[in-house]
């Protein structure tokens, strides 16, 4: 088979690192040649993030290249558009349609755009999730990360990986249930 | 065993197997993890070293008295490190000893791009290129017996892509090292760089280099993949995977992992055979040069940008023409999302005041009070390099005196900052009678690449209670009479303290204390300063919509523009209380907890 190459993207502190561990941990387990890459530095401060997970029978550059992504997951709506350049033509994305303001906006110099979605829509084949909602519904902002994964997890429709066992095995005991839950309502999202 | 790894996991993997016995480093973006990953392992004695150029020396002893020994760094940290390199780089070792250097192609989280490749023809030493976390675990493993059989300083030399990109690795079990023997003897016939000594050891450093070229016509980590032989690459380290990615098995390839000396005669059997070779190598024209000098016909840099990361896409557009179809955006529709200084983060208090001030110089420093340039701070003029904010700021002064303009420098740095090379900084301002303000931002950590311990915090690398050195004790030793501390989140004392330092003639130093809001507390912070745990909120009533709360430019923070009004997310605010003291009109205040 041909590499796939999955984008994450998000803002520091929403959780993208777990789901690209529980991603690759799944992917190596069911024999998968991996490789991922994550530029770190600012992470916690604020600003963009993104980690790049690529698999395949033999995968060989770390780095996913421009026009090159079959799947990009945006755990935050400004992020999806930022990184659309990476998106494969054709390819697909899920977005959580959750707007986090960064620093100009929040200083009331510029404002958020209203017409994020909108523009996402004409320009690719794109899949909005209620993440963030669905997640404070469970019990627990924080799983928002898990319920797109559940989603991504569905459009990779990869044969032999039980990936709520993976779950099971990568959070924390209290969270697994939770965890599971958030997982199936993702999966329900994508048609 | 086979696990996902990344370059720098791979890296301490390496190393623990081989033996390793001391390990030591300044913590530096992309190299940081190395040492944090070494010290899982409680074999290896591991340490946070003040600078890099200490980590270098420490490493040395420690291969003199002979342990096998590491140090590790960033790019720019190997500049800081080099002064002992190139002494060390003369005498050999005893115990292995391994130095890796991580570069910053594209400037990721660096000043500057400087491939460091260099340094090994430069300093005469080993130099090993991995290009996958594999190459980083065989290679350190690698690393000490190549150093020991060689007697060589061996250098290992990555980017921020082989550091921080992740990969299958295949490894296996430690096998202790035994220690070399050392006596004074040794000492003196080796290890003491006396010029009688080093005459005769710079022709031994030349005598040795041949017989490292012959080892590397041999060496297992360069190799040739013969395909089609129209066209040869010659590459080495991340360059080698965008190649095959582009090229796959079209074309032949002379893979060079052992990159100084080159295998010159290798590279020109290769040559000899393909009709057209090209050398794909990120940043400077390293091998390129080393070839043409060697008279072997090669293309390069014709084609090869040496400015900032190589990718895929640059290879298959220079070779193949090929341009991949992308989606455009419209810049207008995105908004940016720059780094910010943290909600609680105690620099806020200090730049918030600082950057108001008239006919000042700020000159700053590296470390996460860099984020204090951008808006609505504003409160940043120069940086430079590590630890170089009091030198700098002191030179500048004396001009501004000699001007006589009144134009004031403040020189702003982090605890680790000054415990690494800032304090030498402050040293010559005093030392030469300057007039120079200096303001140490102790958040009691290494904030910026993730809260490492430093010699300010009362803790080593492993956690063990140390002596915590304290920053006035060390600028009044120096012979600082004006020193003062303060509590940055408390603005009325904060501006105190800055107009104090400003109005006194003479030199001073002015302490921020409080730690990193995303510190993990120890004992002792929550002793001193307490937990933040408060929250603020915004009273919507008395909200007169003048901003200036998000002029501290917290990220907790937001002004909605439809009511005009503040609010701040309860789910980011730690309770600094910064906000609520600017607010003219005390709409901030407290929330109750519940």
């Amino acid at each position: 088979m041909t590499t796939t190459n999955i984008l994450l993207v998000g803002v520091g502190g929403q959780g993208t690192v777990l789901a690209s561990n529980i991603l690759v941990k799944g992917l190596v387990e069911a024999g998968y040649d991996v490789k991922m890459s994550e530029v770190h530095g600012m992470a916690q401060r604020g600003g963009s993030v993104s980690t790049q997970v690529r698999f395949g029978n033999k995968v060989l550059s770390p780095i996913i290249g421009a026009g090159e992504a079959d799947i990009i997951v945006s755990f935050e709506k400004m992020e999806a558009l930022r990184y659309l350049p990476q998106l494969k033509i054709g390819g697909k994305v899920i977005v959580n349609n959750e707007a986090l303001p960064s620093a100009p906006v929040q200083a009331g110099l510029m404002n958020y755009p209203t017409n994020t979605l909108e523009v996402l829509k004409s320009k690719a084949d794109v899949r909005v999730l209620e993440a963030s909602k669905i997640a404070v519904e469970l019990g627990n902002e924080k799983v928002a990360n898990i319920v797109l994964f559940g989603a991504l997890a569905k459009l990779m429709n990869l044969d032999g990986i039980d990936w709520k066992d993976v779950i099971s095995r990568t959070v924390k005991e209290k969270f697994i249930e939770l965890n599971l839950r958030a997982f199936d309502k993702g999966q329900e999202m994508i048609q | 065993m086979k696990e996902l790894m990344s370059g720098n996991e791979a890296l301490a993997r390496g190393f623990y197997e081989a033996g390793c016995h001391f390990a030591t480093a300044y913590p530096g973006t992309p190299s940081t993890e190395i040492l944090e990953n070494m010290s899982k392992y409680k074999e290896i004695t591991s340490e946070w070293a003040p600078n890099e150029k200490v980590a270098m020396e420490a490493a040395i002893g420690a291969s003199i008295a002979g342990g096998r020994a590491v140090a590790a760094m960033k790019m720019v940290g190997v500049n800081v490190g080099s002064d002992p390199l190139f002494t060390y780089a003369y005498m050999g070792v005893n115990g292995g000893f391994v130095f890796v250097s991580a570069d910053d192609p594209g400037m990721h989280s660096s000043q500057n791009e400087q491939d460091n490749r260099n340094y090994a023809p430069f300093a005469r030493i080993a130099m090993l290129e991995p290009s996958d976390s594999q190459e980083c675990y065989e290679m350190a493993k690698a690393s000490f017996d190549l150093s020991e059989k060689y007697n060589v300083t061996v250098m290992i030399r990555t980017t921020t892509r082989v550091n921080h990109s992740k990969s299958l690795v295949e490894y296996g079990e430690r096998v202790e090292a035994p220690f070399k023997d050392y006596d004074r003897k040794l000492g003196q016939s080796r290890f003491d760089a006396v010029p009688a000594l080093s005459r005769k050891l710079r022709v031994d450093l030349e005598n040795r280099l041949d017989v490292l070229k012959a080892y590397s016509e041999e060496s297992p980590y360069n190799f040739v993949e013969w395909n089609d032989k129209k066209i040869g690459f010659v590459t080495s380290g991340v360059s080698y995977t965008y190649l095959k990615e582009v090229f796959g098995d079209t074309v032949s390839y002379c893979k060079i992992g052992f990159t100084y000396p080159l295998p010159i005669e290798q590279i020109r059997k290769f040559a000899e055979q393909v009709d057209t070779l090209y050398v794909v190598e990120e940043l400077d024209p390293y091998i390129e040069n080393q070839l043409k000098i060697a008279g072997i016909k090669c293309i390069g840099k014709e084609k090869i940008p040496a400015i900032g990361e190589l990718n895929p896409n640059i290879i298959a557009n220079v070779f193949l023409g090929t341009e991949q179809e992308t989606i455009e955006v419209d810049p207008k529709d995105l908004i940016p999302r720059p780094p910010t200084l943290c909600a609680g983060c105690p620099h806020r208090g200090f730049f918030y005041d600082l950057g108001k001030r008239k006919n000042v110089m700020i000159a700053s420093d590296i470390g996460c009070y860099g984020l204090s340039g951008a808006a609505p701070l504003y409160a940043k003029d120069t940086c430079i390099c590590m630890g170089g904010s009091a030198g700098t700021g002191h030179g500048a002064q004396t001009i501004f005196n000699k001007k006589g303009n009144g134009m004031r420098v403040v020189a702003v740095m982090g605890d680790s900052t000054f415990f690494a090379t800032g304090m030498n900084g402050v040293e010559g301002a005093l030392y030469n009678k300057g007039n120079l303000v200096t303001a140490v931002l102790d958040n009691r950590t290494t904030a910026m690449t993730g809260h490492q311990e430093n010699p300010g915090t009362g803790y080593t690398n492993s956690g063990e209670v140390t002596e915590s050195i304290q920053i006035e004790d060390v600028v009044r030793a120096m012979g600082c009479k004006n020193v003062r501390t303060f509590n940055p989140h408390h603005l009325t004392e904060t501006k105190e303290a800055i107009g104090w330092a400003l109005s006194l003639e003479g030199p001073s130093v002015i302490i921020a204390r409080y730690p990193c809001a995303l510190k993990k507390y120890s004992k002792e912070d929550i002793e001193v300063f307490g937990r933040l745990t408060r929250k603020y909120a915004v009273d919507e009533d008395k909200c007169i919509g003048c901003k200036k709360c998000t002029k501290t430019g917290c990220p907790a923070i937001f002004f909605q523009t439809d009511k005009k009004k503040s609010w701040i997310n309860p789910a980011q605010c730690v309770g600094c209380s910064v906000c609520s003291q600017v607010c003219p009109v005390s709409a901030i205040h407290e929330l109750e907890v519940r």
